[in-house]
């Protein structure tokens, strides 16, 4: 296992690119620990895979380096870095049974007989596939197939990293958490370095100690699960973790605090309004967010029952603003006031966190 | 308008698909199947459609038998969990292909294929073609074909399964509004509890071919009929599991035993199984009530806003769904709490316990 | 309303049965007919039974010919189909050469057969033909008109050279149908190019080697135009193939009997044997 460097990576996959929206990666720093759990999170096209493929070595980056316990592996084929990646669909030897496609990288190394059957069977008995490694892995169904795919990088115990391309793409939901708990588990038993990507923040925030969230090629924020949620440090982060997202309001700043529409809002620490430049918003996520008669003007327009809390839509300082309520409080009708729980309300200058929001880690 | 299925049952060889079922769907908010993976929600869609017939039953539609009357001549439109548009025409095109079938005149095309791309965002892209779009914009595209033809039976068989999340977010969002008013009888399948709740309507849960309830969307999530229902209309899965009732308690085991309050105060002694939503299961004690569970953390998820806790106790396995980030350690001894005012209670056969039958 | 559609359906259907009827099914029948009768023409038909099928199982040139027959399309099918994975192994997935490639192979395919047979005897006369000067000149005695290996080697060096390319085309299409994403675990794996092309490509090109093995069997078995133009069955009886004897029994001799008989075992033997291919070749699909 190693841990993992990229040095000012950029990527285009344009032979000239000029402007910025040329670039499928934009600069990107990131020091990974040995042994750590990671997740690439953001919607498709936010350059993601590209990163993840850069990492693995199937794409040369244009420019920066990758590297392996401070060694350059830029110029490396994946085969001579020494990594596993499991890809969105499952990739099995359709003609092997389970235990030779387990076997397949250690016999393309050479890696004696004996040594080959003792590794299969154990890496076997952690994915729980035991009883099918005689059988033709055709026919198994889609997890039982990614558990292969799984298998055949945790078989080979000098992988650097394993990577998991979005893995659960093709199985049921039913069967999901299930598997995604089996991954969280496997980090656990073997300790290797994983780099997973996903858009779905449940598999990212399970999975990961710590998740890079990236949009447009660019990385908005590095945190743990806690940090992401409590103090997102970009109007992008909290609208993308959570559902429903962070409420954002354009605001002002007046000598030293919040107003939305005129009215005070309270945040922790006092923000000076000169240092405040461009546009100015307000983020608070819908948790914490309170009916109260006495506060920030709003109207009621739609109330969702979910079953185990109600999510309340109003309309408040030219927003759309989402209320969480518990199955016992009560709902205004028509006209209301909103109170925002300062320890949970940032403010952002231009999309980026300048002040409040969550406890600082 | 409704659309009325009169003991439909569909057979293939031996199987039986679907059972027969007796449902009368109206235009006033969604009408949600919900069902896991071959409960038999894409057959009935196809029988409503009339792409496919019954072995036996009729349907109705508006007050007419529409039984064997094929898809083309049927008013409807069906939007599939995968894009489906057509490769090589431009947006527009494709929005006003349903209207071009139909005959309808070129001022009267342009102007309810505006109207549709207006209302689904899509009118920049009107002169691209689908492969140029993103899959939320391509899965609109399939939607205004959809909505364009004005059909009075809109039949959408998971239309968000295949999308990011956050784009699944905001067109469950729009969807109900997009139909509001409309007069049109919407059909939405889906296996996602949750999703069914955020969409509202009413929902029919289906399970193995059967339909077990059907009501109000919120009602039905909080009175399921029995425990097959509870278990289909549950993310993530409710907790079940074989209590004894005495005298005025409830006993889960030697240990754990609670009050009998609710329904099952007034039930006989006996055995019973006990349903438990995870999200009546907290990781701290939220009232004086609440009862104490010792349980091993096997697992934990978290969802940006919400953590999932799978613990075992004794030799079965719990769920317990919380607000925020809990920070559970795996392997670790935890007390989790139950709201036990807010337990289910089954009777040997399944069947919910109510307080009026007890 | 069930009746009216199923009626319906059948309608669209009848075209269909009737074309099938007039092209296969009573051509068929008329064959059938000859092969249990006896005819001196003016339309006398005398029972025969299966006597025409006895003697012709018993003739020495039927099996000759159909022994020339076997090993003819086992040697093509035994260069053609290696050839062709080969050849659409090394062709490009993407970039601007694809379509040179595809329309270069596909070239062959678009002359008609009996020029095909005429341009490979010209190309192949030892006196004028390009091919024909060639091999003469390296030394070697070559004349297809007179030596019947030449004559073997000519035919089937056509064949390869008309037909290689349906291969080369079927298994290209199954080749860029694999996702890039099985290389790329092929490549993590560890894999060497031979185990990419027996685990990986091999099994994916598996359902479109079917379909050109059974076409090219198919073909090469009732093959007739080419070699009747290049050899016309020469020198002797060297070329004379399964349908080539066919021919001069029927037309030549006019024993229509016994020609029809030859047609129907033909026939016959035509589709056991690509039944035979065909059920060997997808036994393990299903599991």
């Amino acid at each position: 296992m190693a841990k993992i460097g990229l040095r000012k990576l950029r990527h285009s996959y344009l032979t000239n690119p000029t402007v910025d929206a040329d670039w499928a990666v934009k600069e990107i720093d990131i020091d990974w620990s040995d042994g750590g759990a990671y997740a690439l999170l953001g919607p498709s096209g936010c350059g993601k895979t590209t990163l993840l493929n850069i990492i693995s070595g199937l794409l040369t980056p244009s420019e920066g380096r990758i590297l392996f316990d401070e060694r350059d592996v830029t110029a490396l084929a994946p085969v001579e870095r020494n990594i596993a990646q499991v890809f969105q669909f499952p990739v099995i030897y359709d003609t092997m049974t389970v235990y030779d496609n387990l076997a397949f990288p250690l016999r393309n190394r050479g890696v004696d007989k004996a040594r080959v059957d003792r590794r299969v069977r154990e890496i076997a008995t952690l994915l729980e596939l035991d009883d099918m490694l005689s059988r033709r892995a055709a026919g198994l169904t889609a997890d039982g197939k990614q558990k292969i795919s799984m298998g055949r990088g945790l078989v080979r115990d000098d992988v650097n990293v394993m990577m998991f391309d979005e893995p659960l793409t093709v199985i049921d939901p039913h069967l999901k958490w299930k598997l995604r708990s089996k991954l969280k588990e496997l980090h656990q038993r073997v300790r290797a370095t994983m780099i997973y990507v996903t858009h779905d923040q449940t598999e990212a925030l399970t999975f990961a100690d710590q998740v890079v969230v990236m949009r447009e090629g660019e990385v908005v924020q590095i945190g743990t699960p806690v940090e992401l949620f409590e103090r997102p440090a970009h109007t992008f982060v909290g609208h993308f973790i959570g559902s429903p997202g962070m409420n954002v309001l354009p605001c002002r700043i007046r000598d030293g605090g919040a107003f939305v529409d005129d009215c005070h809002v309270p945040l922790v620490e006092k923000l000076v309004s000169q240092d405040v430049a461009g546009q100015l918003e307000l983020g608070v996520r819908p948790e914490f967010v309170r009916f109260v008669d006495d506060g920030v003007p709003a109207q009621v327009v739609r109330i969702a029952d979910t079953g185990r809390h109600r999510v309340v839509e109003t309309r408040a300082g030219g927003a759309r603003v989402f209320v969480l309520c518990g199955d016992d409080e009560v709902i205004p009708e028509g006209a209301t006031h909103l109170a925002f729980d300062p320890a949970h309300t940032g403010i952002y200058a231009d999309s980026w966190l300048i002040g409040g929001g969550g406890p600082a880690q | 308008m409704t659309l009325e299925l009169k003991n439909v049952a569909k057979r293939v060889g031996t199987d039986t698909h679907i059972f027969a079922t007796n449902l009368t769907l109206a235009t006033k908010g969604f009408n949600i199947l919900l069902g896991a993976t071959n409960a038999g929600k894409t057959t009935l869609i196809k029988l409503m459609t009339g792409l496919e017939r019954p072995t036996s039953g009729e349907i109705w539609f508006d007050g007419k038998n529409v039984t064997g009357v094929s898809a083309q001549r049927r008013n409807v439109s069906l939007v599939h969990q995968f894009f489906v548009n057509y490769p090589n025409m431009s947006v527009y095109e494709n929005i006003a292909s349903p209207l071009r079938v139909a005959r309808i005149r070129g001022p009267e095309i342009e102007r309810r294929v505006g109207e549709t791309a207006e209302l689904l965002r899509l009118t920049p892209m009107l002169r691209r073609r689908p492969s140029e779009l993103s899959g939320g914009q391509q899965q609109r595209t399939a939607l205004a074909r959809a909505i364009v033809k004005d059909s009075a039976l809109v039949l959408l068989d998971e239309p968000l399964a295949n999308l990011d999340y956050k784009l699944r977010e905001e067109l469950r969002d729009e969807l109900p509004r997009l139909f509001e008013d409309r007069g049109t009888i919407v059909v939405y399948a889906t296996s996602e509890p949750s999703e069914a709740l955020l969409l509202g309507g009413h929902t029919a849960t289906l399970h193995e071919g059967r339909i077990t309830q059907f009501g109000a969307t919120a009602a039905a999530y909080r009175a399921p009929p029995d425990l097959a229902t509870a278990r289909v209309f549950s993310d993530p899965p409710i907790n079940a599991a074989a209590v004894v009732k005495q005298g005025g308690e409830v006993a889960l085991n030697a240990d754990v035993r609670w009050p009998a309050v609710g329904a099952i105060a007034n039930a006989p002694d006996g055995e019973y199984t006990v349903g438990v939503r995870p999200h009546f299961v907290a990781p701290a004690q939220q009232s004086e009530s609440a009862v104490g569970l010792d349980g091993r953390v096997l697992v934990t998820e978290l969802s940006g806003s919400e953590s999932v806790a799978h613990f075992e106790l004794g030799d079965q396995t719990w769920v317990a769904q919380s607000h925020g980030v809990q920070a559970y350690e795996i392997g670790e001894m935890h007390r989790f709490f139950v709201d036990v005012s807010r337990c289910l209670y089954f009777g040997a056969d399944g069947a919910l316990v109510t307080a009026a039958a007890a | 309303m069930n009746k009216t559609e199923n009626q319906r359906a059948w309608f669209f259907v009848a075209p269909v049965l009737v074309l099938v009827a007039f092209n296969a099914l009573i051509p068929l029948m008329t064959v059938v007919n000859y092969s249990v009768q006896e005819t001196f023409g003016n339309n006398v038909f005398f029972w025969q039974g299966v006597g025409w099928f006895e003697q012709l199982l018993h003739s020495e040139r039927f099996q000759a010919a159909l022994g020339r027959q076997i090993v003819f399309t086992a040697i093509i099918l035994a260069i053609e189909i290696p050839l062709g994975v080969a050849i659409a192994l090394t062709m490009p997935r993407k970039g601007p050469w694809v379509s040179v490639c595809l329309v270069l192979m596909a070239l062959p395919l678009l002359i008609p057969w009996n020029v095909v047979g005429a341009m490979w005897n010209i190309f192949a006369l030892p006196e004028i033909g390009l091919l024909g000067r060639a091999i003469n000149a390296l030394g070697i005695d070559y004349n297809m008109t007179q030596q019947p290996l030449a004559a073997w080697f000519t035919t089937i060096l056509m064949d390869v050279w008309h037909w290689t390319s349906l291969v080369v085309l079927l298994a290209y299409a199954g080749l860029i149908s694999i996702p890039d994403a099985y290389y790329q675990a092929a490549e993590i794996d560890g894999a060497r190019p031979w185990a990419v092309f027996r685990y990986i490509q091999l099994p994916k090109m598996k359902q479109v080697l079917t379909i050109a093995i059974l076409l090219r069997f198919i073909d090469s078995f009732m093959i007739y135009t080419e070699p009747f133009v290049l050899t016309g069955g020469g020198p002797g009886n060297a070329t004379t193939f399964l349908s080539i004897d066919l021919v001069k029994v029927a037309l030549g001799q006019f024993d229509l009997g016994p020609a029809a008989a030859m047609s129907l075992i033909y026939f016959i033997m035509t589709l056991l044997a690509s039944w035979v291919f065909y059920t060997v070749m997808t036994k393990n699909d299903a599991r």
